[in-house]
């Protein structure tokens, strides 16, 4: 096995990875950065994200504002520190981006506009036409470019960490052109690593959001922190689960069930607005949490619109007109007349709502520090406490950012002072017990199981058991399922022996991660007994401050399920409220 | 170490064949040949009209032969439909006008390349005595 | 939309290195939905068939660029190739142009390393604004490049260019397009540094105007457009510095 060593390892080279990248190698070009990401950078799932990024723009706006909707919309889960960190260099970090060239759509008079979004009471979002996420992502990877010290490993596929004591020592990875393995040395990990949407049938996620760095993480002993918050987002296709921008309501669009009413109104989330004429913070512009659960509702009325992939409601654009629609949507535009043969200028697009994000990751701090020292999380696979329960449309691209560049600078001052050696004759053995363990994976004979097989079922069963609304039974049966499948993983057989870009054991070993996160998934699910935000109850539907004002913390535990500990929400000026989407008007 | 990336090997002779897209581009590029035909034809035309009334008279007559008339119009109307036409298609493409921060029309400046040509036509044939 | 199933026989291209020596096809017969994409039925064969075929998907969007591949001839995203469009045999292959790493997979080293070249950044020679002030951009100066943003590296282009295929030095489409993205960013002032590497005879005018990356572009960024404007841009550059003008901005 092959050593090479760094001064920094980042794992996931989508936009947080890669921001953070860029601040290591602004900051200190002396520092060794390797890259490492199992596909290509620009290949992230950073660039299917669509509607913008929420910064405080408008002199009617603050970072007072911003704040309380993100602590409000996050049911007071967040972590008040982090977000008081977030909002304030949101709008620093998203002007940089703007230097580096990042072609952000424009006002009349050639400053960036922002448009609205959901939850949020003032216009912020900062966006680039429907594509957001794309411009973000190409923009961070072209800048990279210039940064010598940046080494990148493109296509190889992490394993797992190593760590001594409790510190962390690196990363083991798997070249998948060669198959041969490396062993990454070094005291900082900085795990970007994205979401596991792909635990659930119905996503906005591409293939590769398995889950990665949550399941290494979580393999080492480092916790995972709120698994149980997972966001659905209001307005997928259906089939496909490709992702129609929230920027749709922003711009207008409206919500209706099969009888062409606004059913939104009926959820805590009216008066009805004027159509085309869309509130902050009302009706289609209200918190996904509440959009999703009110399309939960309207299908067990029977107010859904039966088409050939399930049940829908009807996303309404007709009144924007062509001209607005192909100018500030025409990847949505493309999107729905591709996948569902619907032209939203003409028709209503059927949409359901789909999982899209996981609030939940591996316990990080506002520095994104870890409990593992030197290891690092930001973006998505990372819960930092920003997002709380439920997200904020638009935050998350921020967050990519922020977290990405405040980690990094905190990671290289570790890196500079705490540079951790000797153990190496036990590092070089825990990494030979990884690649062992790979080869035996291959090795497997049994061939009672497949991987599509299993991966159907773990996604069917998430979807019953900790789905929209969840209940005790259910949660308790999939926890019981997970632990099943996690047995049944060990009859698998790789059918692809072949050392080159072996897709056949990257699916295994993917799966191994999404077995993982599904558990955490499921047993958050459980032992929450409350509602809040993402995570809906039917057996305990109000929010609980006193039992459960607090974060679920899932410790794996081998042969065993999961341990669920609590900790404290760090509450500094906002004090737990109701949450009030209904335009002001009580 | 098992890594033997397969290279498919590309024909410099007949990689003009593989789809319609390219048998059409190399129609195009032959025009090069009615171009390098009609080189040598003009030095010819020079040197005859450098000479005697007679060689002039005599080349003047050869080009007015069936056959080379016929050859002319052919060699016209390949012109026109794999160069001209073609050329004067993908005109906005390389030089977009912009006026003000708008972009002018592509069918503008396809409209103009044809009425420039028409123009320029027109004063040929005045100064060749036809019009 | 129609859920009919229709049987697709699909005739992929394997390689593996390890133990072929040369390329070969393999059939497999997908019942296939009418409103399906080629990728998902390559995704079927990979789940119910052949768990051994390897290829490179992720978003199933048409905004990743992972999905490239040459279907009946054509250089597509797999993930846009809709079923219904296609007839009842279809041939999957690597893309075009590219060396065959392992089935489906190219070795995309060479177009990565010239994405790298044409320095794809913004470069500046004066100051930029204030650190909280943008740059100043009208809506028209963001439309001259705007398009040129949108390439999503899927190197559908490079598979359909003659010139690339007979000259692996060409810089080609995509690396040249994005060069021609920053060169017309009103924020960008690199036009000059980039010059060397795109008026080089591996440049721009290695270029001969095919016009087949355009047809392909799923993204419709026109990198034939850009090229032949990158070639007026050099042959003005060149004129001015040869008389004496100083070089104008972008």
């Amino acid at each position: 096995m092959e050593h090479i060593k760094a001064d920094v390892v980042i794992v996931g080279a989508g936009g947080a990875g890669l921001r953070a990248a860029i601040a290591v190698a602004e900051n200190d070009p002396k520092l060794k950065v390797a890259l490492i990401a199992k596909v290509y950078p620009m290949r992230s799932h950073t660039c299917a994200a669509e509607g913008g990024a929420a910064g405080v723009k408008t002199p009617d706006d603050s970072l007072e504002m911003h704040f309380n909707d993100t602590v409000g919309g996050g049911d007071w889960l967040c972590d008040q520190d982090v977000v008081e960190n977030f909002v304030e260099q949101a709008p620093r970090e998203l002007m940089q981006l703007e230097h580096w060239g990042c072609p952000w759509s424009r006002e009349d008079d050639g400053s960036v506009a922002v448009r609205p979004f959901g939850g949020m009471k003032k216009k912020r979002t900062w966006y680039a036409a429907d594509k957001s996420g794309f411009h973000i992502l190409h923009t961070l990877f072209q800048t990279s470019l210039q940064f010598p010290s940046i080494k990148r490993y493109d296509e190889y596929f992490a394993l797992d960490l190593l760590h001594i004591d409790g510190k962390c020592r690196g990363v083991v990875a798997m070249e998948m052109r060669s198959g041969r393995f490396f062993s990454f040395d070094s005291s900082v990990v900085i795990m970007a690593t994205g979401g596991g949407g792909q635990v659930f049938p119905f996503t906005t996620n591409g293939a590769i959001k398995t889950g990665d760095g949550m399941a290494m993480a979580y393999r080492a002993g480092v916790p995972l922190k709120d698994m149980e918050f997972v966001q659905y987002h209001p307005t997928g296709l259906p089939g496909t689960g490709i992702l129609l921008t929230e920027g749709c309501r922003g711009e207008g669009g409206i919500l209706v069930n099969k009888n062409g009413y606004r059913y939104l109104q009926d959820y805590g989330m009216g008066p009805e607005t004027p159509v085309g004429e869309p509130v902050l913070k009302t009706m289609e512009l209200g918190p996904r949490d509440r959009l999703s659960q009110a399309f939960w509702h309207e299908q067990k009325k029977g107010n859904t619109v039966e088409t050939p992939w399930g049940d829908c409601v009807l996303l309404d654009m007709r009144h924007l007109g062509a001209k607005k629609i192909l100018e500030r949507l025409p990847l949505v535009h493309e999107l729905a007349n591709a996948y569902v043969g619907v032209d939203m200028i003409k028709d209503p697009v059927p949409i359901r709502p789909v999982i899209h994000f996981m609030m939940g990751g591996i316990d990080a701090n506002i520095n994104g520090e870890a409990p593992m020292a030197g290891l690092y999380a930001i973006g998505e696979t990372a819960c930092s406490g920003l997002h709380g329960a439920n997200r904020l449309g638009s935050n998350s691209l921020t967050d990519l950012l922020v977290s990405g560049k405040r980690s990094a600078d905190h990671a290289i001052v570790y890196a500079q002072q705490a540079s951790e050696t000797g153990n190496e004759e036990v590092l070089k053995a825990q990494a030979e017990a990884i690649v062992t363990g790979v080869r035996e994976l291959l090795q497997q004979g049994g061939s009672t199981e497949t991987i599509s097989g299993l991966r159907r079922e773990m996604r069917t069963s998430l979807e019953e058991g900790a789905g929209i609304y969840r209940d005790e039974e259910g949660a308790r049966l999939t926890c019981e399922k997970i632990a099943e499948l996690r047995e049944r993983y060990k009859g698998i057989e790789i059918n692809d022996k072949s050392n080159v870009f072996n897709t056949d054991l990257q699916s295994a070993l993917e799966l191994r991660n999404l077995l993982d996160v599904a558990e955490t998934v499921a047993e958050g699910s459980l032992q929450r007994r409350e509602s809040r935000g993402a995570h809906q109850r039917l057996d305990y539907t109000e929010r609980d401050d006193e039992k459960f004002l607090k974060h679920s913390l899932c410790y794996r535990q081998p042969d065993e399920r999961p341990r669920v500990e609590w900790s404290d929400v760090l509450i500094t000026r906002s004090q737990p409220g109701t949450r009030d989407y209904s335009g002001g008007k009580k | 170490m098992s890594r033997n990336p397969y290279v498919r090997p590309v024909s410099t002779t007949t990689w003009y064949m593989r789809n319609g897209r390219y048998r059409v581009y190399v129609l195009h590029e032959l025009t090069s040949f009615l171009v390098m035909f009609y080189s040598f034809l003009t030095i010819f035309a020079l040197s005859a009209l450098a000479g005697s009334a007679e060689r002039w008279d005599a080349f003047l007559a050869s080009q007015q032969s069936t056959a080379m008339l016929v050859f002319h119009t052919l060699a016209l109307l390949y012109f026109m439909f794999f160069q001209t036409f073609p050329w004067f298609k993908l005109a906005p493409k390389a030089m977009p006008v912009r006026v003000g921060e708008r972009k002018l029309p592509e069918s503008y400046i396809i409209i103009g390349h044809y009425v420039a040509w028409a123009v320029i036509s027109i004063f040929i044939f005045w100064l060749a005595g036809v019009v | 939309m129609s859920t009919q199933i229709r049987d697709i026989e699909l005739e992929v291209m394997r390689y593996d290195p390890e133990k072929d020596k040369a390329p070969w096809f393999q059939s497999y017969t997908v019942p296939c939905n009418e409103d399906w994409v080629i990728l998902d039925a390559i995704n079927y064969v990979k789940d119910n068939l052949d768990t051994t075929l390897a290829y490179r998907w992720s978003c199933h969007m048409m905004v990743c660029g992972s999905c490239g591949m040459m279907v009946n001839g054509e250089p597509v995203l797999t993930c846009k190739t809709f079923v219904r469009e296609l007839p009842d045999k279809v041939r999957i292959e690597p893309l075009e142009n590219f060396p065959i790493e392992r089935d489906l997979v190219v070795v995309l080293d060479d177009v990565m390393q010239k994405l790298h070249k044409v320095q794809p950044y913004i470069i500046r020679k004066d100051d930029p604004p204030a650190e909280d002030q943008e740059y100043i951009q009208s809506r028209g100066k963001l439309a001259i490049f705007k398009q040129l943003t949108m390439c999503i590296n899927c190197m559908c282009c490079y598979a359909a260019c003659p010139q690339y295929s007979l000259n692996k030095d060409f810089i080609g489409p995509a690396a040249l397009a994005l060069a021609h993205r920053y060169n017309r960013d009103s924020r960008d002032q690199g036009k000059s540094d980039r010059l060397d590497i795109l008026a080089d005879h591996d440049g721009v005018w290695e270029c001969s105007f095919v016009g087949a990356c355009s047809e392909v572009c799923p993204k419709h960024v026109d990198p034939a457009a850009a090229i032949q404007q990158m070639k007026i841009d050099g042959a003005m550059e060149f004129w001015k510095q040869k008389m004496g003008i100083p070089g104008g901005k972008s």
